[in-house]
Order: C-alpha cells, then structure tokens, then sequence
C-alpha cells in the first residue's frame, strides 16, 4: 500500500493551487454576490487540463484518470467550492460520453467540452423526487428518427451555462424504462426553467431544463434503450459521488486553514487562544475530519483508476466528507466567536458551502442506503 | 536558437512566515519549506518559449541546486523546456554570487554553444542581482540588466546576429542593440508568464534531466563552495517593522494634500 502521492500529482497540485489562488479566489466575491459562474475562465481550465482530466486523449482531454481528478476538485475547493461543485458536474457528463457514447457521439460532443467551449450537464432529478429515481416522468417517445421528449428536469447544474445535456427520460415502464440522450441546448423545445437562488455554492448554476416536445435526433441515444437507470447509477456512483466527496474535502481545507489562522491570531488572557485546550479539541476534531475524508476520497480515486467496483466506498466518502465539512466548519465558527458569523469572515461561508454539498449528488440517507446494503452483505 | 535558461530553486514566499534566522550561523533555516521555480526565473523562461515559438530551436534549464531540486526543473519542463542540467555537489554549498556564476559558466561552457542566455535580474531570496553579470563576464560576453522587452533579432549575412532589448529605467527605457550571444536579466514587465499544463506535466515526465558534479565540471572544489566565496556573510537579521499612527485633522481637501505630500516626502512615490 502506498499512500505517498507521485512527483506528477504534486507537481498537478502545485499547479491546480496557483491557478486558484491567482485566477479564482480575485472572482469569489462577486460569484457570492450574482450567484454567477465565472465562464470566462472556462477556456483557461480547458488549456490547463482541468475539464478534460478525465476524458481520453483521443477525444481532446489529458486522461489522467480519477485520482487526478480528485486532486484537481480538493485544489479549487479549497479557494472557492463552488467552481469543483460546477466542475465536477462537467466531469460526470464526460465520463458519460467517455463510458456510454458510441464512436461518432464521442467525436462530436467530447473534444468540446474538455477544451471548455461549453460546460456539461446531467440531468435526473425531477421535481418528482431525486431519490426515486425510477419515478422520473420526463418521457421519451420514438416518432420516426427523433425521439420527442416532454417534462422537467431540476437542480440541474451548470444549466444555464452549457450547451450539451446529457438526460435520462423514461421510454418504457418502471426502472428499465429509462434511456439516456444527449441533448444540444439548441434543439428544438429544449429550454432553460428557473435559476435557484441558492444559500451556498452560489458560484454554482443550479436550475431547470424543460422539454417542450423537444425533438432529439435518434442517433442522439446514449447507448441503447433502457441504458438510462445503468448510466444515472454508474456516472452517479463513479464520478459523481467522488465528485461531491471531493468538494467536501476542499471545504475541509479551507476550514482547518481558517481556524487555525484566527486561533493563532485571537488573543485572550494574553495569549493566542490555540493555546486553550478546549479550542485544540475543535481542531484536532476538524483535523480528523479532514484526514479522514481525504482517506476515503483518494481510495475511491485510486479504486477507480484499478477499476475496481466501489458502490459503497464511493457512498461513504460522498456522506462522510460532507457531513464532516459541515460539523467541522460550525465548530470553526464556533472557534470565532461572534466573529464567526460575519459576512467578512470566509467560515460562515464555508458552512453555507457544506450543506448544499449534502442533498447534491444524492442525500446522506440515500448513501447510508448503499452502505447499509454492504454492511448486511457482509456477514450472512 | 539555442537558449538557456538560468533557474534558482527558493523558498516558496507563501511560507516565509514558518522561516527563521539561525542566531549564530547567521543562514536561513529552511527545514520543511517547500521551493519553488524564483519568480522572475519563470519570466525568463517563458520569454525563452515565446522565443523558441517564434524562432525554433531548444530551451535548456541551468540551475546549480541541491538534489531535491529535481522537481523543481520537472516543472520548469512542464512548462515547456526541452532539457534540464542540474549542477548539484556537496562542494557546491555554500557558494557565493562569484562562485556560483563561476560554476555556472563552467556548465554553459561544456553545454555547447549557445545564442542566448536569460536569467531573472535577482532572487527573491538571495536578492543580489550579480548572478547574471557575472556570469556574462566569466563567459565573455554582452550582459544587460533589468530587461523589460526583447524587441526582435536581426539576423546578418554573414551568421552573426543582434537583439534589440529594452532596459527598463527609473523614469523609463533605453533602447540597446547587443550582439549574440548574449545574456539577458528580466524583470517581471517582459511578460505573464503561462501556467503548467497537464499534458505538459505528461511530456516533462519524459524528458531528460541530466546531473553534473565537480569532477563534471572539472572544477576545483577550493574554487566554490565557501572555500572558493570571498564574500563573508556579516550579519543576518530581521528589521523590525513598526507602524506609525499619525492623525490628519483638516477638511477633506486639505487632508488628502497633506497626506500626499507625507508620503512624498517618505520617498515612497
Ligand atoms: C538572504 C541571503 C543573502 C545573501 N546575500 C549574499 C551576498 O550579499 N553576496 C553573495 O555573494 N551571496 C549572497 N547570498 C548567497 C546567494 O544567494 C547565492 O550565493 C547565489 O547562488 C545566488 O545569488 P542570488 O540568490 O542573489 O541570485 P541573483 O544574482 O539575485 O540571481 C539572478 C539570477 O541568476 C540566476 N541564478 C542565481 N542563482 C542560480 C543558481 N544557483 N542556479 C542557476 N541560476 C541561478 C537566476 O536566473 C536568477 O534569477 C545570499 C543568500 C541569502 C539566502
Ligand atoms: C447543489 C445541487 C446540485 C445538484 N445537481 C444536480 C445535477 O446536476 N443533476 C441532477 O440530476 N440532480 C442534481 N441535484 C439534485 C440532487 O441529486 C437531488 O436533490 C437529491 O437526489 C435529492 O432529491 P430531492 O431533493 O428530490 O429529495 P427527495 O428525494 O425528495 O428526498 C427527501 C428526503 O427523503 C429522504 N429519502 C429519500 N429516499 C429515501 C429512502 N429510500 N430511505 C430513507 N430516506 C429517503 C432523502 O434522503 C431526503 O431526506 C443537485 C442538488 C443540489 C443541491
């Protein structure tokens, strides 16, 4: 077992960090303030390699697989989450393409967006329910070479700012009903709902796509009919939820790095209050989180890379990593007294940050579903 | 064009707040610092890769180093370097500005010919600027300071060649045309240096990095090192900063007239 990163993820770390401190972190105020994403700096990612981390190089991206990818999100989320919460969503629609799509799909709709023309989507959750995956109603009809799609698609990310959609619509009855399509932003009936108004993440796009007898081109099926539950699950459980964990990891970053720098800086009694136990118990307790997470996170990258299935370690990175970047970033605002709850000081942010990671990418108690069903596999 | 690129490993500034003065041995403790490329050594090279887009050729990196500097040339690779000589031998510690451009004139000389080299005009950490003049005097040729703009080349009939370069002033520039080969100090206005990129990190894994000693070099140790380094260091401390609070009571106008003339008189604009 080796945990020590190579000189190449280092050398990507090192170079992911300054791209964030110097491009991103100038833009965070006035990503919180419009709840915009920064797509000018779209172009600069893709030049990088950060869009196309996970794409083949035939298709335009540097394929460097999922650990890599993992690295890259923890980088920026440490500077501002709400780019690795859009990126990361990016990522599954090409993992997507890459997994699902067929020669041609793949030539047309990758190179795109690994070199940050536009950014990705995936589209499941309905207002329905996002759980329930298998109650989507959002239809799918064959009428000749086009499918016609009708419904509601919501909490979509990057909705607003991408061109290409990667959508699961129902084209049959129950859960092996369901197909996935790639959808151009430009087809008709194809159009953009509300925008939400979100409390963290804000840098985020999060809306609606509606489809009004949208007509999608046949050779537009992502695989075959009733694929779609097959490639909702596996994007979800591959790059997905590692996704989601990855956010949560920067989050925990910046945390620490804030708590500790105001404990250091906080005098009482005369003295720094990192030098009062009961505050050194919130950081070993936040350090903890943070080692933990990154634990969980990086195995799952690495288990992805050896392709080894990771149903339920991916579920407990993703629950475990967010609800720990919550409880540690209240406990960092806790260290900060009142201080702590001002709009100056970045941990209430980070707090608003965590918890929109939570529901995103599947709930905690959806997760605990897939661990639980490990657990009693287990022992018989 | 056959360019060479002088880079100096230094301590990553966003730590510098975790380095310490040694109280007797008078040297900077580093331990547990991580280095990064000095600043104004990726200038030089990116001008060399914008050099090399224009006019083809190579774009070696020179450095003197310790080992652990490897990772540093690999992301001066990644970058976009085609090779990389690391200087690096116990007998090496401890050089000064003299010795250290020594030693460096000794690589250039066994690398082969060359048409220019480009340096940072100073470190962030040593800060003495010398580097780079004197190593165009241990190597005979032209050297030019604070270079803010490569304007072009001409190249003559008869294979010679000459840059124009801008020297960047106190109120402005001056214009000079220099003879290749040639050394070039930058300053941080020639140019934004460009990120790594991650199929630049791919590529620098395969390129070489080759590794010099003395005996390489064929350099008597008594000549570098602190053996070899006439300049002693005298003493090594932090100033002491302090702010001053003074308090301007006049209307807005007045105030900012003040003000200003407070800090003209500083010498700070
Ligand atoms: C705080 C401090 C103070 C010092 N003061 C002095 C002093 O007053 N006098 C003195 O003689 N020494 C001094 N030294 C030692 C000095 O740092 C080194 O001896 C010398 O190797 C580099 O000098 P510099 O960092 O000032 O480089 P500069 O001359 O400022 O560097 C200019 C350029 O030369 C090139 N270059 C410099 N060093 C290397 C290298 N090792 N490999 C490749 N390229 C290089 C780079 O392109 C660099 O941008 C000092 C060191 C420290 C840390
Ligand atoms: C920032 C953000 C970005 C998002 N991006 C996307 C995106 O790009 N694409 C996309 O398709 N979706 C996206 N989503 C939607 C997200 O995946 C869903 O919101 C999530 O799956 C939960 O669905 P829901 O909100 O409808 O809650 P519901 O499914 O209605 O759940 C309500 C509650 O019931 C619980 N529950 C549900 N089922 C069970 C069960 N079997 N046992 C116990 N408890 C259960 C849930 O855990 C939850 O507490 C995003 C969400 C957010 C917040």
């Amino acid at each position: 077992m080796d945990f020590k990163l190579s000189e190449r993820e280092e050398l990507l770390r090192k170079t992911v960090r300054e791209f964030a401190e110097r491009e991103i972190a100038p833009r965070m105020e006035a990503m919180e303030e419009t709840g915009e994403f920064p797509v000018d700096l779209l172009k600069k990612m893709g030049e990088i390699g950060i869009l196309g981390v996970i794409t083949p190089p035939e298709y335009g991206g540097v394929g460097l697989g999922n650990l890599a990818r993992i690295i890259i999100l923890e980088e920026l989320g440490r500077v501002c989450p709400a780019i690795p919460m859009a990126l990361q969503v990016h990522h599954m629609a090409t993992h997507a393409l890459s997994a699902f799509a067929n020669e041609e799909q793949k030539r047309k709709y990758l190179p795109p967006l690994a070199k940050g023309e536009t950014m990705g989507v995936v589209a499941v959750t309905e207002p329905s329910g996002g759980s329930d995956v298998a109650g989507m109603k959002t239809s799918a009809r064959l009428e000749g070479d086009r499918y016609i799609l009708n419904g509601r698609k919501c909490f979509i990310t990057n909705a607003h700012a991408s061109d290409i959609w990667v959508v699961i619509a129902r084209t049959g009855e129950g859960g092996k009903g369901l197909s996935a399509f790639i959808v151009e932003r430009g087809f008709p009936g194809a159009k953009l709902g509300r925008k939400e108004n979100k409390v963290g993440l804000r840098g985020a796009i999060t809306g609606e796509l509606v489809f009004q007898n949208c007509e999608v081109p046949k050779a537009n099926l992502l695989g075959h009919e009733g694929d779609g539950m097959n490639i909702a699950i596996r994007n979800i459980v591959e790059t997905g939820r590692p996704g989601m964990a990855s956010v949560a990891l920067g989050i925990l970053n910046a945390v620490l790095e804030q708590a500790v720098k105001f404990a250091n800086e906080r005098i009482l009694y005369g003295k720094p209050i990192s030098s009062l136990q009961m505050i050194q118990s919130h950081l070993a307790d936040i350090y903890a989180d943070l080692e933990i997470s990154r634990l969980l996170v990086y195995r799952v990258g690495w288990m992805r890379d050896q392709n080894i299935r990771c149903d339920a370690e991916s579920a407990l990175a993703k629950q475990f990593s967010c609800e720990a970047a919550a409880r540690s970033a209240r406990k960092a605002i806790e260290i900060h007294g009142s201080y702590g709850i001002l709009r100056e000081y970045p941990v209430q942010r980070l707090l608003r940050d965590a918890l929109v990671t939570i529901p995103a990418g599947g709930t905690a108690e959806v997760a605990r579903l897939v661990m639980a069903r490990q657990a009693l596999s287990l022992v018989k | 064009m056959r360019i060479i690129v002088c880079v100096k490993p230094v301590p990553d500034p966003r730590h510098w707040n975790r380095m310490s003065l040694h109280p007797t041995l008078k040297v900077l403790v580093r331990e547990g610092i991580p280095n990064v490329v000095n600043p104004l050594d990726r200038h030089a090279l990116e001008e060399a890769l914008r050099i090399r887009e224009r006019y083809g050729g190579e774009v070696m990196i020179l450095s003197m180093a310790p080992l652990f500097s490897l990772s540093i040339l690999r992301e001066a690779l990644a970058m976009g370097a085609d090779r990389a000589v690391l200087l690096s031998d116990k007998a090496f510690a401890g050089s000064d500005t003299l010795a250290t451009s020594h030693i460096l004139s000794e690589a250039v000389k066994r690398i082969g010919p060359f048409d220019l080299i480009l340096c940072g005009n100073q470190t962030i950490d040593g800060w003495t600027g010398h580097v780079g003049p004197q190593l165009s005097e241990f190597l005979g040729i032209e050297g030019i300071s604070f270079v803010k703009m490569i304007e072009g080349f001409h190249f003559e009939e008869d294979g010679t060649a000459k840059a124009i370069v801008r020297k960047k002033t106190e109120g402005g520039y001056v214009r000079i045309e220099a003879r290749l080969p040639l050394l070039l100090s930058v300053v941080k206005e020639i140019n934004t240096p460009r990120y790594v990129t991650f199929s630049g990190i791919l590529e620098a894994e395969r390129k070489e990095i080759q590794v010099m000693s003395a005996s390489d070099l064929r350099i008597d140790p008594s000549q570098v090192g602190l053996a070899g380094s006439p300049t002693k260091m005298a003493d090594l401390f932090m100033p002491e900063v302090k702010r001053r609070r003074e308090v301007v009571q006049e209307k807005p106008e007045m105030a900012s007239k003040l003000i200003f003339e407070k800090i003209r008189q500083r010498g700070l604009i």
